[in-house]
């Protein structure tokens, strides 16, 4: 099975730098040339293995932090190296610098620069009318950055923690998501609204809430999910320049990996997945921090002979369905795995989506992971125990694939 | 000759309305040089600023200008009554006769530049901010020439050309909304205000307090306007509100009390809102004013309140009462053509109502359209990933 590793690799690196060279668009407007750099990996079948790297035995907590990347993703590119909230900041002070209108607020993220550091050195650099330092009022500074929208400004607002935003839920909901519809199309709310969400280390129950399946019904707006450094620079970016709300949800444990990412300008697309690791046997759904838990799963499942297919949905409203189907297709067979709730969450609907579509090419019934439907406890025992762990991923895919 | 032709000039009937040229045909109704010194109802009240003066000057043509446009907004809103009431409108229905002076002032003071968002109540706002009778009845209606397409419906009228940002149904939502108006003008830099409307009822949501706290902080060019009728829905001020003086309630927020059923009056304390705003951030100002209707078409109005007071306001205060006597008084035109005014009005409203019953519903396809927009400048697959790439031109 080492085998397939290296012909990945080999895949990979070549593959590379002919998308550097045949994607390579210029538009009148921009002075620096600029790349789109698209994961069509349905088409080329490459793997993008660019996470950075994690211990090589099975642990329980995966969030990586070693800059283990493998030879092939870096050797191709020169890029540069920094850290998750780094290249989120880098996106927005693109944004910010390329147009004016671009403006950030949200509690602390001026002169505190952010409870994460993602507007470090922002505001001093763009003055506190451009990156707001609100005081703790979710509901109205939402409103607000809404109503600045309606008139043409676009707004990055953020939750300090995505659970916070509930108390704003009224404004997203009615506000944010339907205006564009109930005015007929007169107006367009070019808001994205981010924030750090999902289960950490023992912040307790109203810190570590797995909300992103509160915000899937509302109609009207995008939602995508970050995982590492490269695609949490692109989807910022693209999310800043969509016309459409966008909530981007990015995970507290995250904020710390570390890769090399291009130095060249580069947009991702909002609603593509991602194929992280190409595979015959199974597909794996699953987005977020669960991506580096299901990496680890997969080293396991390689040495004990299977071959998963990992996907990143990183589109989580609205599914990239394109490439999952592709996916399903091939392996005919389905696990997601998630940290939302297992009651209505993400996976729940991702479910009814591929079941709908795609019944035909299923060999088993979809196997669903998800976070247990309980507060998250403070206990770190229990607390690793909401989240879907890596030996269940395994276990999982062995049962499923018997 | 000439004298048979002066004198037939002479007896040609000068009340035939035959045109919609009629307000021209008397030459001072269109005067705009006379200046006519008005004194408010009552006098301003303040706090924590100087009320401006109870003297207002104004001309003739304001004078039947408010009147006119007043008479329509009425029309049009008793005509939304009768077209509930045979089911062509559904749903909720608010109206606002009663309140027209404060959109018809608020108007006068301000230009198309300035931003108005309010709640529910929108339909004479829109007229106001230059919305016209066919695209409200079209929209009410649910019909493709409505303003939102057919999709809003009586609570979603929004113009954005008239910088008017509609229409909410959500109480108190629109006022985060609006200071984020206000927010994006100073971001702007531009000279103009918002004028934030809500009412009684949602002076007591928590969202008006956080968002006047932020436009306080930050100078916004922000004005709340509390359009106060005394009724939240069914539940009176004095049961809802501890403090029932709504612009005393910014505290630190200097706040003017007018009264709302005067056009002038309400001209006057925009005028000054806007100054103030400009140079000082923002202002409340608290609109005292009446609905004679219920909150909506599915409240009858008279449960919580009695039918006396209705009509004891509806005699004493009532807005294009008072600017019909101070026509009459000044002698700028005679009651007939007051009269006739009313009528035209009529007949617009109802001509309007024909051509938007014409109007079709929309398609079905329009299901789907206007919940996202697609492209901008990225290729983008669009949500449904059936779309062709999208790229900006």
């Amino acid at each position: 099975m080492a085998s397939i590793f290296q012909r990945v690799g080999a895949v990979a690196s070549f593959d590379t730098k002919k998308f550097h060279l045949s994607s390579r668009r210029s538009l009148s407007e921009r002075k620096a040339s600029f790349l789109v750099v698209r994961s069509d990996a349905a088409k080329m079948n490459i793997g993008f293995n660019r996470i950075g790297g994690r211990a090589d035995q099975l642990v329980t907590n995966a969030v990586a932090t070693k800059p283990d990347a493998p030879a092939a993703s870096t050797a191709s590119k020169p890029g540069h190296e920094l850290l998750l909230f780094e290249a989120l900041r880098e996106g927005l002070e693109e944004e910010m610098e390329r147009d004016p209108h671009v403006c950030i607020m949200g509690e602390d993220v001026g002169h505190y620069g952010g409870s994460y550091k993602v507007s470090k050195g922002l505001a001093p650099k763009y003055g506190d009318l451009r990156v707001l330092d609100t005081p703790i009022a979710e509901n109205a500074f939402t409103g607000m950055g809404i109503g600045a929208a309606m008139t043409g400004l676009r707004p990055v607002i953020e939750g300090m923690n995505m659970g916070f935003l509930l108390l704003a839920f009224n404004q997203i909901s009615n506000n944010c998501g339907m205006l564009h519809y109930t005015s007929g199309g007169q107006f367009k709310i070019p808001v994205v609204i981010r924030g750090p969400g999902g289960v950490g280390r023992q912040l307790g129950a109203e810190h570590s809430q797995r909300l992103e399946s509160y915000f899937q019904s509302i109609p009207g707006i995008q939602m995508v999910a970050c995982s590492t450094p490269y695609n949490a620079k692109g989807l910022m970016k693209a999310a800043i320049r969509s016309d459409n709300p966008v909530i981007l949800f990015e995970h507290v444990l995250l904020y710390n990996l570390k890769e090399t990412i291009p130095d060249e300008e580069y947009v991702l697309n909002l609603e593509e997945a991602e194929m992280v690791r190409p595979g015959e046997h199974v597909t794996i759904l699953t987005y977020s921090r669960m991506r580096y838990h299901v990496m680890q799963a997969a080293k396991t499942l390689v040495n004990k002979g299977y071959d998963p297919e990992v996907i990143d949905i990183r589109s989580l409203k609205p599914f990239d369905l394109h490439t999952i189907g592709n996916s399903i297709k091939k392996t005919h067979r389905v696990i997601i795995v998630e940290e939302c709730m297992r009651t209505g969450g993400i996976g729940a609907s991702l479910t009814a989506a591929i079941n709908e579509n795609f019944q035909d090419y299923l060999d088993a019934p979809i196997v669903c992971l998800s976070s247990q439907d309980v507060p998250t406890p403070y206990a770190g025992t229990l607390e690793e125990w909401t989240v879907v762990q890596p030996p269940q991923i395994v276990a999982a895919v062995e049962q499923l694939c018997r | 000759m000439a004298l048979a032709r002066r004198s037939s000039n002479l007896l040609k009937p000068l009340s035939t309305a035959s045109s919609s040229s009629f307000l021209n045909r008397r030459p001072f109704s269109t005067d705009d040089s006379t200046t006519i010194t008005i004194e408010t109802s009552v006098p301003f009240t303040g706090h924590n600023c100087e009320p401006p003066s109870r003297s207002i000057d104004t001309t003739p043509k304001e004078l039947m200008t408010f009147f006119t446009d007043m008479a329509l907004m009425r029309r049009m809103e008793i005509a939304a009554d009768s077209l509930y009431k045979s089911k062509l409108i559904r749903g909720f229905c608010h109206l606002y006769d009663g309140q027209e002076a404060v959109s018809i002032g608020m108007e006068a003071a301000i230009t198309k530049k300035d931003c108005i968002i309010t709640a529910y109540r929108d339909h004479c706002i829109f007229l106001g901010r230059g919305g016209t009778l066919l695209e409200s009845f079209a929209e009410l209606m649910g019909r493709q020439a409505g303003c939102s397409r057919g999709k809003g419906g009586s609570m979603h009228f929004y113009k954005k050309d008239a910088c008017f940002f509609g229409g909410h149904g959500i109480v108190g939502a629109q006022v985060p909304l609006g200071c984020g108006l206000a927010f994006a003008q100073k971001y702007r830099k531009e000279d103009h205000v918002t004028f934030t409307m809500y009412g009684d009822g949602a002076a007591n949501q928590g969202q008006l307090f956080e968002a006047l706290n932020m436009a306080a902080l930050w100078d916004l060019p922000a004005i709340l306007v509390c359009e106060n009728n005394h009724y939240g829905m069914g539940t009176a001020e004095w049961r809802a509100a501890k403090s029932p003086a709504y612009y005393k309630r910014g505290d630190y927020v200097p706040g003017l009390k007018v009264d709302g059923m005067d056009a002038f009056a309400v001209k006057q304390a925009c005028k000054f809102a806007k100054e103030h705003a400009l140079k000082n951030g923002p202002i409340i100002l608290e609109m005292d004013t009446y609905r004679y209707h219920g909150h909506s078409m599915s409240d009858p109005g008279s449960t919580y309140r009695t039918r006396d007071e209705i009509s004891g306001v509806r005699q004493e205060r009532d807005p294009i009462e008072r600017i019909r006597k101070l026509i009459l008084a000044h002698d700028i035109a005679t009651e007939k053509e007051l009269k006739d005014i009313e009528k035209l009005a009529r007949k617009e409203v109802d001509e309007a109502i024909a051509k938007a019953k014409e109007s079709p519903m929309p398609d079905d396809s329009e299901l789907f359209t206007n919940v996202y927009r697609k492209g901008y400048g990225v290729e983008s697959f669009g949500a449904d990933r059936k779309e062709v790439r999208a790229t900006l031109p």
